[in-house]
C-alpha cells in the first residue's frame, strides 16, 4: 500500500463529494452506510425519550406524569421505534452496508441503487410511523394484536402499521442485496471458510430477511384492510382467528430477534478475535451455528403464544425447538470464551461492550429457557420478567454488540480515533446502568407484576424506583459515548490505517477512510481468517 | 464517481463495480430468484391463512366457490397462459435482435393483460351488485339469496354458512394482490418498450426482457395456484 499511515488520504469516500446530492444520490455502500447512522440515531433519540418519559412515571407506584392512554402510546412507539427502525436495520444497514463489499474484496454491493432504494424505502416508513406518532400516537403495543388492533383501537394504527410495512422491504432488498454479493463479488482466493464470521452472521440474518419479513408484511396489510375496509381476516365476529394473526405475526417477529442478534454476534467474533489476538477457536462452529440459528429460528415462534389457546401438542413441540436453538447459541458462547483462554486480551472500548456482551446475553439467553419451560411460562407470561429477559438480549446483547461495533470500525469509517480514556467510562457507565434497571425488573415479574401497567402495587416500587435510576445512570453512559465519539470527528489527527492492528480486508488493504472505490489496487487473498500470525498484520499501520 | 476506469470500455453494458460481464449477469440473475423466493412467502401467508380458513369452515367454501363464475375464471387462466406464451416469444425475438418483434410481443402481452383486467372487473363488479363485498359493500340477506342460486340442487341454504365472509376476504386480498403485482407488471413493461424502442438492447444484452419474462411467469403461476383454489374446490 502506497498511503501514507499518518494521513487521511487524499481522496477518499468523505470527501469525494461535498454536496448535500453527492450524499442523497450516492450508490457508495459506505455512504449509505453513513446515512443510516444518521437516520437511525435519530430513531434511537426518539425511542429512547419515550423510555425516559415512561420510565419518570413508573418511578412511582400512583400516576403523577402521564395519563393511562398517553403511557400506552409512549411504551407502544418505543417499542415500534426500536425493534423497527433501530434493533433491526442497525448493524446491517450502518456496519454491514459500510463493511461487507470491504471485508469480501468486492468494489461495492451487488446492486448499488437497489442500495440507495433500500434507505429510502426505510426513511419513508419511517416517516409513516413519525407521522402515526405526530398525529396522536398508537397504542397496541408492537405486537399489533388483533382484534384490538383492527377493530377496537382508537389511534394511527393504519399509518403505523403502513411504516411497518414499507420499511419491511428495506429489510428484504438489503437482505437480497447481502446475499447476492457474498456469493457472487467475493475477491479471488476469498473462499467461504475464509469469509470473516461477520459475513457469516450477515448471511444468515439476510436469509430471514428475505424468507420472513415478507409474512410480516402480509400479516400487517391484512390488519390494515381489516381496519380500513372492514375485511374480516382476523375479526371473530366473522368467523376470523385472532390467535392466526399471532401465529403469523410471530412467524416473522421471533425469526426478527434473530435477524437483531445475529448481526451482533458478528460483530462480537471480530472484536473477540482481534483483541485476544487470536484465531476464533472453533471457526467452522461459529459459522455453522448462525445459519442452524437461522434455520431453527424459524420453528419456534409458538413459544409467544403458550397462553394463547393454542393446542398443548403445539405448545410442547415450540417448547423443545425453542430449547434447541439455545444449542448452536451456546456453541458461540462457548467459542468465544475459549478464544480468550491463553489469549493477549487487551480492554480497549470494543473489547468492554463485547464482553459486557456476552455476559449480559447470556443472562438473556438463559432466562429464555426459563420462558421456553410451560409450565414456567404460565407464571411469568407477560409479567415485567419478560420484560427483562428481552431487554437483556436486545440492549445487553444487541445495542452492546452495537457499540462495539461501531467503536470497533470508527477509525475506518471516519478516520478518526476517538478518546479510548471516555470512551471506556461511557462503555463502563452503560453496563452497570442497563443492570440497574433490567435486573430489578426480573425480580418484579417474578413476584408477578405484570407488564405494561402505568399503575401498580406499592410492593413492586423499590424495583421500579431502581429501575428508573438505573436507566437515568445508563442514559448518562450513553450521552458520554456518544459527545465521546462525535469530538473524534474534530480530531486532527488521523489514526492509521489499522489502529487495531486487526485483521481483516477492511484494515489490511483499505485506507481508513477509505477510497470510494474501496482498493487502490486489485485484491487476492491468499490467508486465512485471523491469522494473527500474519506478519502483515503488523505493517506501518 | 469521480474516476471511472477506462478499461471496461469494450464492454459497455458492465457496471463498473462487477468484474466481469458473467459475474454480472450471474449476480442480477441470483438476485432475481430470491426476489421471487420472497414473492412466494408474501402470497405464502395469504395461502396458509386461506388453508386454515377452509379447513375451519370446508362448507363456506364450497358454497362461495360455487357462486363463482367458472367460465369467467377459465377465460382468463387461458388468457394469463396465453400471455406467458407471448412474453416467452419477447424474449426469444430479443435474443435475435429483432427489435420489431419484441415491442410486437409485449404488445401482445399487455393486450391479454388488459382482457384479463376487463374480465375481473365484470367479476368484482358482480360482487359489487350483490352485496357480496365484506365490510366495503355487504347484505346479509343479499348474500344469501346469491348463495341459494348457485347452490347445488336441492340443496336448501336457510341461513349463511359460518365463515363465508372469510371467503369472500380472502378472495379479494388474494386476487387483489394478484392484480397488484400484475399493475407493476404492465409499469415494468411499458418502461422496458420504452428502452427497446431506443435501441438499449441487442443479442448481447436484454436482461430486462429476460427478468420480465420471469417475473410474469412468476405472477401466471401464482393465478394458477388461485384459480382452482377460489373457483373450483
Amino acid at each position: 500500500m502506497n498511503d501514507k499511515a499518518e494521513h487521511t488520504p487524499e481522496l477518499n469516500y468523505l470527501n469525494a463529494g461535498h454536496t448535500v446530492k453527492s450524499w442523497l444520490l450516492t450508490v457508495d455502500h459506505k455512504r449509505i452506510g453513513i446515512l443510516y447512522l444518521i437516520a437511525m440515531t435519530c430513531f434511537f433519540l426518539i425511542g429512547a425519550c419515550a423510555a425516559a418519559l415512561f420510565r419518570i412515571e413508573l418511578a412511582t407506584a400512583a400516576p403523577d406524569l402521564l395519563a393511562n392512554d398517553t403511557y400506552n402510546r409512549l411504551f407502544t412507539m418505543h417499542g415500534i421505534i426500536m425493534v423497527f427502525f433501530f434493533l433491526i436495520p442497525a448493524v446491517p444497514g450502518v456496519l454491514g452496508n459500510f463493511l461487507v463489499p470491504l471485508m469480501i474484496g468486492a468494489k461495492d454491493v451487488a446492486f448499488p441503487r437497489l442500495n440507495l432504494a433500500s434507505w429510502y424505502i426505510y426513511m419513508l416508513g419511517g416517516m409513516f410511523t413519525l407521522a402515526a406518532v405526530i398525529l396522536g400516537g398508537i397504542d397496541t403495543g408492537w405486537t399489533f394484536y388483533t382484534p384490538y388492533s383492527s377493530v377496537y383501537a382508537d389511534s394511527n394504527v393504519i399509518l403505523a402499521g403502513s411504516g411497518v410495512f414499507i420499511t419491511g422491504f428495506s429489510s428484504i432488498l438489503t437482505g437480497l442485496n447481502f446475499i447476492v454479493t457474498i456469493h457472487k463479488m467475493r475477491a479471488p482466493g476469498m473462499r467461504w471458510m475464509r469469509l470473516p464470521l461477520f459475513i457469516w452472521a450477515q448471511y444468515a440474518t439476510s436469509i430471514i430477511n428475505v424468507l420472513g419479513t415478507p409474512v410480516i408484511a402480509i400479516t400487517l396489510l391484512l390488519v390494515v384492510f381489516e381496519r380500513g375496509f372492514g375485511f374480516g381476516i382476523f375479526d371473530p365476529q366473522k368467523g376470523g382467528d385472532p390467535v392466526l394473526y399471532q401465529h403469523l405475526f410471530w412467524f416473522y417477529s421471533h425469526p426478527a430477534v434473530y435477524i437483531m442478534i445475529l448481526p451482533g454476534f458478528g460483530v462480537v467474533s471480530e472484536v473477540i478475535a482481534c483483541f485476544s489476538r487470536k484465531r476464533i477457536y472453533g471457526y467452522e462452529f461459529v459459522a455453522f451455528s448462525s445459519l442452524a440459528i437461522a434455520a431453527i429460528g424459524f420453528f419456534v415462534w409458538g413459544h409467544h403464544m403458550f397462553t394463547s389457546s393454542q393446542s398443548v401438542y403445539a405448545a410442547l413441540i415450540f417448547s423443545v425447538l425453542s430449547f434447541l436453538v439455545g444449542i448452536p447459541t451456546a456453541i458461540k458462547i462457548f467459542n468465544w470464551t475459549a478464544t480468550l483462554y491463553k489469549g493477549s486480551i487487551e480492554l480497549s472500548a470494543p473489547m468492554i461492550y463485547t464482553l459486557g456482551f456476552i455476559g449480559l446475553f447470556m443472562v438473556g439467553g438463559l432466562t429464555g429457557l426459563f420462558l421456553a419451560t410451560m409450565a414456567v411460562n404460565v407464571h411469568l407470561h407477560d409479567t415485567y420478567f419478560v420484560v427483562a429477559h428481552f431487554h437483556y438480549v436486545m440492549v445487553g446483547g444487541m445495542m452492546f454488540a452495537w457499540l462495539a461495533g461501531l467503536h470497533f470500525w470508527w477509525p475506518k469509517l471516519f478516520g478518526k480515533m476517538y478518546n479510548s480514556f471516555w470512551a471506556k467510562v461511557g462503555a463502563v457507565i452503560i453496563f452497570f446502568g442497563f443492570n440497574f434497571t433490567f435486573f430489578p425488573q426480573f425480580i418484579a415479574g417474578y413476584m408477578g407484576m405484570p407488564r405494561r401497567y402505568h399503575v401498580y402495587d406499592t410492593v413492586y416500587q423499590p424495583f421500579q424506583m431502581l429501575s428508573t435510576a438505573g436507566a437515568f445512570f445508563m442514559g448518562s453512559g450513553l450521552i458520554i459515548c456518544f459527545v465521546t465519539l462525535v469530538a473524534s470527528l474534530f480530531s486532527k489527527k488521523h489514526c492509521g490505517r489499522n489502529p487495531w492492528k486487526a485483521t481483516g480486508l477492511e484494515w489490511m488493504k483499505a485506507a481508513s477512510p477509505p477510497d470510494p472505490h474501496n482498493f487502490t489496487s486489485p485484491v487476492v487473498v491468499d490467508v486465512e481468517a485471523y491469522d494473527y500470525t500474519d506478519e502483515r498484520v503488523y505493517e506501518d499501520a | 464517481m469521480s474516476h471511472v476506469s477506462t478499461e471496461i470500455t469494450d464492454k459497455p453494458y458492465q457496471q463498473h463495480h462487477f468484474d466481469s460481464m458473467e459475474q454480472q449477469t450471474q449476480s442480477t440473475l441470483l438476485g432475481i430468484w430470491l426476489f421471487m423466493a420472497q414473492e412466494i412467502l408474501f402470497f405464502g401467508g395469504m395461502f396458509a391463512t386461506y388453508t386454515i380458513y377452509r379447513l375451519l369452515y370446508p362448507q363456506a367454501w364450497a358454497l362461495g366457490a360455487g357462486t363463482q363464475n367458472v367460465w369467467l375464471g377459465m377465460t382468463n387462466t387461458i388468457v394469463l397462459i396465453g400471455s406467458s406464451v407471448s412474453i416467452v416469444f419477447a424474449v426469444h425475438a430479443a435474443r435475435h435482435n429483432q427489435r420489431g418483434q419484441v415491442m410486437k410481443w409485449f404488445a401482445v402481452t399487455l393486450l391479454l393483460g388488459t382482457v384479463f383486467f376487463g374480465i375481473k372487473s365484470i367479476e368484482y363488479g358482480g360482487k359489487w351488485n350483490h352485496h357480496m363485498v365484506p365490510g366495503l359493500r355487504w347484505d346479509d340477506g343479499h348474500a344469501l339469496h346469491t348463495i341459494q342460486e348457485h347452490a347445488p340442487e336441492g340443496m336448501n341454504v336457510t341461513e349463511l354458512p359460518k365463515g363465508i365472509q372469510l371467503y369472500y376476504s380472502l378472495y379479494f386480498v388474494m386476487t387483489g394482490m394478484h392484480a397488484l403485482h400484475m399493475v407493476v407488471g404492465f409499469g415494468l413493461a411499458i418502461w422496458i418498450m420504452i428502452k427497446n424502442a431506443r435501441g438499449c438492447f441487442n443479442s448481447e444484452y436484454y436482461p430486462h426482457v429476460e427478468y420480465f419474462g420471469l417475473y410474469w411467469h412468476f405472477v401466471d403461476i401464482v393465478w394458477i395456484f388461485l384459480f382452482p383454489l377460489l373457483y373450483l374446490v
